[in-house]
């Protein structure tokens, strides 16, 4: 309505100097501090930065929806040049869908569940464009064929809980798409997705941005998707932008050290956690109303300089020479950005040893019934299919996987939250698989542990740390008397390196990350031999995550502990692990060294998975497999192979063996086996997905 | 979907039957027989008189066997008195033996007579389920849209001067059991001498000496403004504040969910982001309240009935109760717990079609 009067060569977003706070009983919390950028027409924006750095903030104020509490204090939003700030919200409303449109982290709950799809969509142009409603309608089916979601017309009709989660996250996308807006905001599309589901998204936004030449406010914490996705991006630290410019610049010529102190804590192809292991950002992230005088990265900055950098607000420097690159630092021009990470320890590789862990042929089936109130046929779910492998002491063993794979099934078999339908799991020589942990001894329980993914969930909120370290050394029958227990609580303490103080803190007062430190104390309370960690860092920002694999590593190296690493995130995987276990649909598809499983040949399950995880490295070069469709149900498997659904490279595979017959287990080197029918030439012929580029 | 309505029937059958024995068997006790017979016969029998009635009016069997007999699925039961006279349970005074049935209870529709009303019960039952009926009717035209409306008006904007006034008043409401604020319009509205009526009369605003009438006994033939309208407060009342309360709670949590927040950045107005988006989720709790507030009424009715002198349901449940009539208490609870179940089943199946996520199969 207003298009007339805006030039196209102007940026579409203009943000300057805008200033947020939180207004609580207590205090003015500010939350965004003079933060300025500009997206122009077509262009995709990057916001980047850790929980709590004011990034869905920014993404909220533009939609100018902060809340009751929140409120714009300075500086100004200009869309197509007119200032958001000062609109009134009845022409916010017109703006709201119709030019600014958003698409948000959890689908699931972005999405009435009372209302079918369809209607959903249809609003849009009815509202907006006064479009009736069965043109409305007309017009959803075909943007959900344009969102490539199979069966539009199913679709449409269907409520948002019978679609998969990659499903719903296209209809929201598809929502924000209907009356096709000239500015599109993405508050973390991704991250509650698995990553070849989060692959096709990333294509299918890509794809649209080019088609109707939307202009993209992409925010995320992951690194490689900003790579993948955006033209531009901007660094953000405790609600101030650090760093912005052109991403292929900011990737390889990062001028603030916030940045480059990020892109050391995540771990890129190379690392290894032995030879150049990753370094973590010390300290923690300031609280809103505790950040520091001056530069607020200050305090856990390596270049820091007191006088220089505590003395007065730091403001935006343009690098000279790039595309409008700025780094707030008041020493970017003296730091050696080229110099090489000083004091890199080498570490020595951990030794293997016995087996302590070995699992044959394991099945574990549930049954359900068919309908919510109790009717129907009762369906199996085989959430695992003979699982067989064994683990040494020492060893670092991944399961990889996306949700539904039965990982987490197989961690509760092994830990005896479950028992197996049928197969052995032998645990120090002892057979386990049919012993509920109601009836394993004290020690058996305290030398399987696990910690869980959600630090948040896992702590008693009303029980001080010390108690609960303590409750788990009493349950494990450590220590002789309380001032034992209370001693090793220390000790547990100083060996997950958190101070001696936090054993009178309630959880609550914690950190994810610290939080994550208890439960790992808790977990090695009785001496674990085995620990299961489910996901112990996909819940952690990046810089934390370093931190507490290291951690980790560091009491496995001291312990000899057999660690089962539950993951879904092939770079942590890669850079921690010995050996790497595939799943798909409860099936091993894959196992081997990692170094085995990362390269070629690979499973073709395993290469799709490689091939979706975004790397945060300009040099990386990868193959783009998206893998077309959903994981089907574990409660009815495809016939034959279960990954012949999605697997590319089922042609080759002669007499159509992938639809009938089970692949039997090959092996192809020492160690490394998968289920597959490809013939080995055809295996052979398979390249690398992931590639350095030569420099 | 048929299954589970069978599934659901199996069970109301089960409960009932277990509910019935239960009042059965309280209200057969021997003392309570004892009386009975005492009220029935003469108030100065010898105990010998006593054991030889409650023989005599087959009293004596098992307890399980004269349920049994009361139900229907068992023959009633005959007896040939010293005098020669065949008395039984389906043989009512001066009939003959030989022509009646022999099975006579709850299913064969022999729901027995009434002692107070002397007739037979299922009359006195279905005049005053009809009176109660109205009284319903009522009540629930007042009740769930009112509270409906509060509800949703205090929910949508939480911590509001509206949200905080219509809170306190569903609080105050629900606080006030129906004994009092009965008593409390009465004495506000229908008393002659207190309240707003003696001046309002002197005012000559009103015509006769009180503003709304202080029984309901005339509504039972004609339900007026007048009569009808301080019941149906007393007991709507109540109920108004409660399932506001469980409104403005479904409400306020709907209104903070993010597909609010989806539809609200969608551009969808505040009015229809209520009325499209959040009312639909936020009444699925309260409908469970609201079906739940039957059976409660029920328990209302018995208090405003009496209160009111209004000859329903709940009048006669107190007439029963209050006369040792075990016949119509029986009768009276039989209703009871047909209403309860039939409630609970409406509610769970209405459930099913407000929440798409529980569909049935």
């Amino acid at each position: 309505m207003f298009d007339t009067t805006w030039d196209p060569s102007k940026p579409i977003l203009e943000i300057e100097n805008l200033s947020i706070s939180f207004f609580t009983r207590l205090r003015e919390i500010p939350a965004v501090m003079d933060f300025s950028c500009t997206v122009m027409a077509g262009e995709a924006m990057g916001l980047v930065g850790e929980s709590g750095c004011g990034k869905s903030t920014v993404a909220l104020a533009v939609m100018r929806d902060l809340g009751k509490n929140g409120q714009i204090v300075a500086g100004s939003i200009k869309f197509k040049g007119r200032d958001l700030t000062r609109m009134s919200e009845e022409d916010l409303r017109h703006i709201r869908g119709s030019e600014i449109a958003m698409i948000y982290q959890e689908p699931m709950a972005s999405l009435n569940p009372a209302m079918k799809v369809g209607a959903q969509l249809a609003e849009v142009p009815m509202i907006h464009q006064g479009m009736s409603r069965d043109d409305a309608w007309k017009l959803a089916r075909q943007i959900v064929a344009d969102v490539r979601l199979p069966d539009p017309d199913r679709i449409v009709n269907a409520y948002p809980h019978q679609l998969s989660g990659g499903q719903q996250q296209r209809i929201v996308i598809a929502m924000a798409l209907m009356s096709k807006p000239a500015l599109l905001i993405l508050d973390e599309p991704t991250t509650a997705l698995d990553v070849t589901v989060e692959a096709g998204i990333v294509d299918l936004v890509k794809d649209l941005g080019h088609k109707y030449g939307t202009s993209m406010l992409f925010i995320s914490h992951n690194l490689g998707l900003i790579l993948d996705v955006c033209d531009r991006l901007c660094v953000m630290y405790s609600g101030e932008a650090i760093e912005t410019g052109h991403v292929g610049e900011v990737f390889d010529k990062m001028r603030h050290p916030y940045t480059q102190a990020l892109f050391r804590s995540i771990p890129l192809p190379g690392a290894d956690k032995n030879s150049s292991p990753l370094v973590a950002i010390p300290g923690n992230f300031p609280l809103p109303h505790e950040r520091p005088k001056g530069c607020n990265f200050g305090p856990r900055c390596d270049y820091f300089e007191a006088g220089r950098c505590d003395a007065a607000e730091v403001h935006m420097s343009a690098v000279p020479g790039d595309d409008r690159h700025a780094s707030r630092c008041v020493k970017w021009t003296e730091i050696d950005w080229n110099a090489p990470l000083k004091a890199k320890v080498v570490k020595p590789k951990t030794p293997v040893g016995k087996v302590v862990l070995k699992m044959e042929d394991l099945k574990k089936y549930y049954s359900v019934s068919g309908s919510a109130f109790g009717g129907g046929t009762k369906k199996v779910v085989k959430a695992n299919e003979t699982l067989s492998f064994e683990a040494r002491e020492g060893e670092t063993l991944a399961i990889v996987g996306e949700s539904g794979c039965g990982k987490s099934t197989f961690a509760k078999v092994l830990m005896g939250l479950e028992t197996a339908t049928s197969g052995t799991i032998m645990l120090f020589d002892e057979n386990v698989q049919s012993t509920p942990i109601q009836q394993r001894n004290t020690d058996m329980v305290s030398s399987v542990q696990m910690v869980f993914q959600n630090p948040f969930d896992t702590l008693n909120p009303s029980m001080t740390i010390g108690r609960q370290i303590i409750r788990a050394l009493e349950i494990f029958k450590q220590g002789k008397s309380d001032e034992d227990r209370a001693a090793r609580m220390l000790e547990l303490l100083d060996l997950v390196k958190l101070p001696r103080a936090f054993a009178d803190r309630m959880p609550r007062q914690l950190s994810g990350g610290q939080k994550q430190r208890v439960g790992i104390a808790r977990a090695f309370a009785g001496g674990a031999k085995v620990v299961v960690a489910d996901e112990p860092v996909s819940a952690l920002d990046v810089s934390v995550q370093a931190a507490v694999t290291d951690l980790l590593m560091d009491i496995q190296r001291e312990n000899r502990t057999t660690l089962l690493f539950i993951s879904h995130d092939l770079s942590i995987v890669r850079y921690l692990s010995d050996r790497v276990m595939v799943m798909y649909l409860g099936h091993v598809v894959e196992m081997g060294t990692t170094d085995q499983v990362f390269s070629p040949p690979y499973h073709p399950y395993t290469e799709a998975l490689l091939s979706a995880v975004p790397i945060a490295d300009t040099r990386v070069i990868k193959k783009r497999i998206v893998l077309e469709g959903d994981i089907p149900s574990a409660m009815n498997p495809p016939p034959g192979c279960p990954f012949q659904t999605r697997c590319r490279w089922k042609s080759q595979v002669p007499g159509g063996l992938c639809d009938t017959v089970m692949p039997p287990v090959k092996m192809l080197a020492e160690g490394h086996q998968i289920k597959c029918h490809l013939p080995d030439d055809v295996l052979s012929t398979m390249e690398p997905v992931i590639k350095m580029a030569a420099e | 979907m048929l299954l589970f309505i069978l599934r659901r029937l199996g069970v109301m059958l089960l409960t009932a039957l277990a509910l019935t024995f239960i009042v059965f068997y309280l209200t057969n006790l021997p003392p309570n027989l004892e009386k009975l017979a005492k009220s029935e016969a003469s108030v100065r029998m010898t105990d010998d008189q006593v054991v030889s009635w409650i023989e005599n009016n087959g009293f004596n069997a098992p307890v399980v066997s004269r349920y049994a007999q009361w139900l229907g699925v068992m023959p009633g039961w005959t007896k040939t008195l010293d005098t020669g006279e065949v008395r039984g349970r389906c043989i009512a005074r001066g009939q003959d033996p030989a022509t009646v049935a022999s099975y006579c209870g709850l299913l064969q529709g022999t729901w027995g007579m009434s002692t107070v009303f002397k007739k037979p019960v299922t009359e006195v039952l279905g005049r005053g389920l009809g009176q109660t009926g109205w009284l319903m009717l009522a009540v629930m035209l007042v009740m769930v849209p009112t509270s409906l409306l509060l509800g949703v008006l205090s929910g949508m904007r939480e911590g509001s001067r509206t949200d905080r006034v219509l809170s306190t008043f569903a609080i105050a409401t629900t606080a006030t059991p129906e004994y009092v604020s009965g008593v409390i319009f009465i004495a506000l509205f229908a008393s002659a001498t207190t309240g707003i009526s003696p001046l309002l009369a002197s005012w000559g605003w009103i015509e006769g000496k009180t503003l709304f009438m202080g029984t309901a006994t005339s509504a039972m033939d004609d339900i007026t403004f007048w009569n009808f309208a301080l019941p149906v407060m007393t007991i709507a009342l109540y109920g108004i504040g409660y399932i506001a309360r469980m409104t403005r709670a479904s409400m306020t949590e709907v209104m903070t969910a993010q597909y609010i927040r989806t539809a609200r950045l969608k551009g969808v107005s505040f009015g229809q982001v209520v009325l499209k988006h959040a009312l639909r989720n936020a009444l699925i709790a309260p409908f469970t309240v609201i079906m739940l507030q039957f059976p409660w009424l029920l328990n209302g009715v018995v208090i405003v009935e009496t209160l009111f002198n209004y000859k329903g349901f709940g009048w006669t449940l107190v007439q029963a109760a209050g006369n040792n009539d075990i016949e119509l208490l029986l009768g009276c609870s039989v209703v009871a717990v047909l209403v309860v179940l039939v409630t609970q089943l409406i509610s769970d199946i209405g459930y099913v079609f407000l929440n798409p996520r529980i569909r049935l199969s």
